[in-house]
């Protein structure tokens, strides 16, 4: 049968939807679907909140269509179906010596998820984001596929790139993979004592992988203390990482209680040793190391979490680092918290990086929570920033144009090519993307 | 000795899992199946992962005169050659009630083209005193029962053909493995509800892999279906005849 009725959530399963789903395994079967009943495309649904759902429509499931259609070993050009998973082209291809040229904390994101939320990487300061490495996409449309490119119908390949599903399905795409010297990882981990020493380091760091962990719990001298690691690919011999460990059922509330968090957050910034240190490691381990344990989401229990993701210019960096006092002092969040550089690069009119600093933090979901998280994105408005939408599961239309710029551009086309609204989801709506200002 | 698997029903879910697995062992593989786009997707998919032969050509249970193209093909290959067969088609049994003249089709597609295309391949296999043949039934053809008797039927029909076929073939080194899958999450199943213990395809191929390599004869995947059908198996007919299962 084509359509099966699911109940599905996002990655922090605060939003849920219940609809028909469809799972073409074909580009044929896709094509009737795009004729007959098009609907938004959706991926691994490892966005946050609620950019992979249709709450009493219908959507399309991409996942089984992730055959890899072509390498060119000489160019590492790799033309690829969309559902295919990053962590999988990672898994066939770095032993070749080539990786995908970005990639997101999470190998299970697919090439359509990464394409159309424009990803960015633990590279992202010098390589940009996903869609920059792309040379051309296929979109499924009702009359047939449609090629677009930076050069060849360069508009809708800017809406496409970053454009939330809204310019229809993408079919396959032609990604330029990166050259590597090997397909292990060295990583030198810096115990990072206070927030201006991160932005020194995060600053001065010409390494090609580079991240920071930060302690989202620690507190007026201690604030911004985190590890920061670079990271280079490179030739050797470990043990692949050990995959597959999951969480049987959903954690009781208690699991990330304030006081647990500060003391794992404690012992884990203690972890790496004070004068620092670098180790080797399987270069699945260094890019995706949740993903080591399946549906760790469920550790947050059952009404799930929120992940706030902001960007802010390099000139508003002291804001960012009053949102991260607000943060430490609400004592909500969990251990997952981020902090990176980012460059310039973004592809797209909807694309979420610009150079600055990035700041992501995880909270289980609760009340305070949500009041939290509505601040920090108004002080992210005020900073000349933007919330990230792969990861919002709040905010409202009122802010979204303020932080998109390039809303309009991008609404033009997706109007042009969907003037029905078909391919609208539950967070277009919410944010009333698809509405003119 | 190098190995090439000539999958019949390449476009198939679990045969696309195997072919992957096949590949990534270093196996060669034909795709043979109707869809001629989807095969060559699946094949470069293949090449990639490593096969050293991957190609794709036409097969339709249907049409005989679709076999001998690929059995010539088997022919020039070096080496061992192996078949699984992942043909089937599942029409709900409410159409066929409606329409009688289904039952041909799906007895074809899923016993009777497959066989004929087993019987004519066979001697090549046995010429080289090797090779695997994979047979995909189902635990639909343990026992006829209301949902699916007509699918069931033409599945029981090709187990017993796989146990006749391994009795000669076994004479001459060449091992027949018989697979009863449960309900597997494929393109078949999307949409049917209440689907018990349902399994991804990866875990079929898989299984597929161990019996071939261990040479077993008879397997049910996931190996739960073994003691679930056991059961079902012994139910008297004048109680199984009133259960809706
Ligand atoms: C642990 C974790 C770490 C993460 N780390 C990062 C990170 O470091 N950097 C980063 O940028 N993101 C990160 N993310 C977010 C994630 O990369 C994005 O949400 C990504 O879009 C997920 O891909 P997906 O296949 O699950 O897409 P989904 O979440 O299913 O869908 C996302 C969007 O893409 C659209 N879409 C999906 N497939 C297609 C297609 N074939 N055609 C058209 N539209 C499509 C959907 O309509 C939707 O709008 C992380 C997420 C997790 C869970
Ligand atoms: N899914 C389950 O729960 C389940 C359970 C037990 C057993 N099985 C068996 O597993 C096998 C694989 O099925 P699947 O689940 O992977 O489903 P599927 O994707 O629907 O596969 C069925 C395959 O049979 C092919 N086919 C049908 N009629 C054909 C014909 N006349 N000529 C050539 N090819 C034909 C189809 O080709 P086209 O693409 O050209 O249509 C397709 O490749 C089948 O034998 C099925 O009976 C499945």
């Amino acid at each position: 049968m084509t359509w099966k009725t699911l109940e599905y959530s996002g990655w922090g399963r605060v939003l849920t939807a219940r609809g028909d789903v469809a799972r073409p395994e074909r580009a044929s079967a896709l094509a009737k679907l795009v004729s007959s009943s098009p609907a938004p495309a959706i991926g691994m649904r490892r966005s946050y909140g609620d950019a992979g759902l249709n709450d009493g429509g219908k959507a399309i499931d991409m996942t089984r269509m992730d055959r890899v259609l072509e390498f060119d070993a000489e160019t590492g050009v790799l033309h690829v179906e969309a559902g295919a998973q990053i962590g999988e082209l990672l898994r066939i291809f770095a032993p070749k010596g080539w990786l995908p040229p970005v990639m997101p904390g999470t190998g299970f994101a697919t090439v359509g998820g990464a394409i159309a939320m424009d990803v960015h990487g633990k590279n992202h300061h010098g390589l940009g984001s996903f869609g920059c490495h792309v040379v051309d996409l296929t979109l499924m449309t009702a009359k047939g596929p449609k090629l677009a490119s930076p050069k060849k119908n360069a508009t809708l390949f800017k809406a496409t790139v970053g454009g939330l599903g809204q310019t229809g399905p993408i079919v396959s795409a032609r990604v330029q993979m990166l050259k590597a010297k090997g397909d292990v990882m060295v990583v030198t981990e810096r115990r990072i004592g206070g927030w201006d020493e991160f932005l020194k380091y995060l600053d001065a760091s010409d390494a090609t992988y580079t991240v920071g962990w930060i302690d989202a719990t620690a507190k007026d001298e201690h604030l911004g203390r985190g590890i920061l690691e670079e990271a280079e690919t490179g030739g050797g011999l470990v043990a692949a990482a050990k995959r597959g460990k999951r969480i049987p059922m959903d954690a009781p509330g208690f699991t990330l209680s304030p006081s647990v968090v500060r003391t794992f957050n404690a012992a884990y910034w203690r972890r790496v040793p004070a004068r620092g240190r670098t180790v080797v490691k399987p270069i699945d381990d260094f890019f995706f190391p949740l993903d080591k344990v399946h549906d760790w989401n469920r550790l947050y229990g059952k009404s799930g979490f929120h992940q706030f993701q902001c960007v802010v210019p390099i000139n508003a960096a002291g804001d960012l680092r009053e949102m991260l006092a607000s943060i430490a002092n609400s004592g909500l969040a969990s251990p997952l918290a981020v902090l990176k550089r980012m460059g310039p690069g973004r592809a797209g009119y909807m694309s979420f990086p610009m150079e600055g600093y990035t700041l992501a933090v995880d909270f289980p979901n609760r009340d305070q929570a949500e009041v939290l998280i509505k601040e920090l994105e108004a002080q992210t408005v005020k900073s000349g920033g933007r919330v990230y939408l792969a990861k919002d599961g709040l905010s409202g239309p009122e802010r979204i144009r303020d932080m998109y710029p390039e809303h309009k551009q991008w609404l033009k086309v997706v109007q042009s090519t969907d003037p029905d609204q078909k391919y609208a989801t539950d967070l277009i709506r919410r944010l009333k993307l698809r509405e003119p200002t | 000795m190098s190995q090439t698997w000539i999958i019949l029903g390449g476009t198939s879910t679990i045969a696309r899992t195997f072919a992957r697995m096949a590949s990534e062992r270093g196996e060669g593989v034909i795709l043979a199946g109707r869809d001629m786009d989807d095969l060559t997707a699946t094949a470069a998919d293949c090449a990639a992962r490593g096969a050293p032969i991957a190609e794709s050509i036409k097969f339709d249970a249907r049409d005989a005169k679709t076999f001998s193209p690929i059995i010539e093909r088997a022919a020039e290959l070096e080496g061992e050659i192996s078949v699984a067969v992942f043909v089937g088609s599942m029409p709900p049994q409410d159409e066929i009630d409606d329409d009688p003249s289904l039952i041909a089709g799906t007895v074809t597609d899923s016993f009777t083209g497959p066989a004929e295309f087993l019987t004519t391949i066979a001697p090549e296999l046995e010429k080289r005193a090797s090779g695997t043949i994979v047979g995909v039934g189902s635990v639909a053809g343990d026992r006829g029962r209301l949902g699916n008797y007509v699918y069931g039927a033409s599945k029981a029909g090709f187990h017993a053909y796989l146990s006749g076929l391994r009795n000669r073939l076994g004479r001459s080194g060449v091992h027949v493995v018989t697979v009863k899958p449960g309900t597997v999450d494929t393109a078949m199943t999307w949409g049917l509800d209440k689907l018990p213990f349902l399994a991804p395809p990866e875990k079929v191929s898989k299984d597929i892999f161990k019996a071939v390599d261990r040479k077993r004869d008879v397997i049910y995947t996931p190996i739960i279906w073994w003691p679930v059908m056991t059961i079902i198996r012994m139910i008297p007919e004048r109680i199984f005849k009133k259960m809706q299962i």
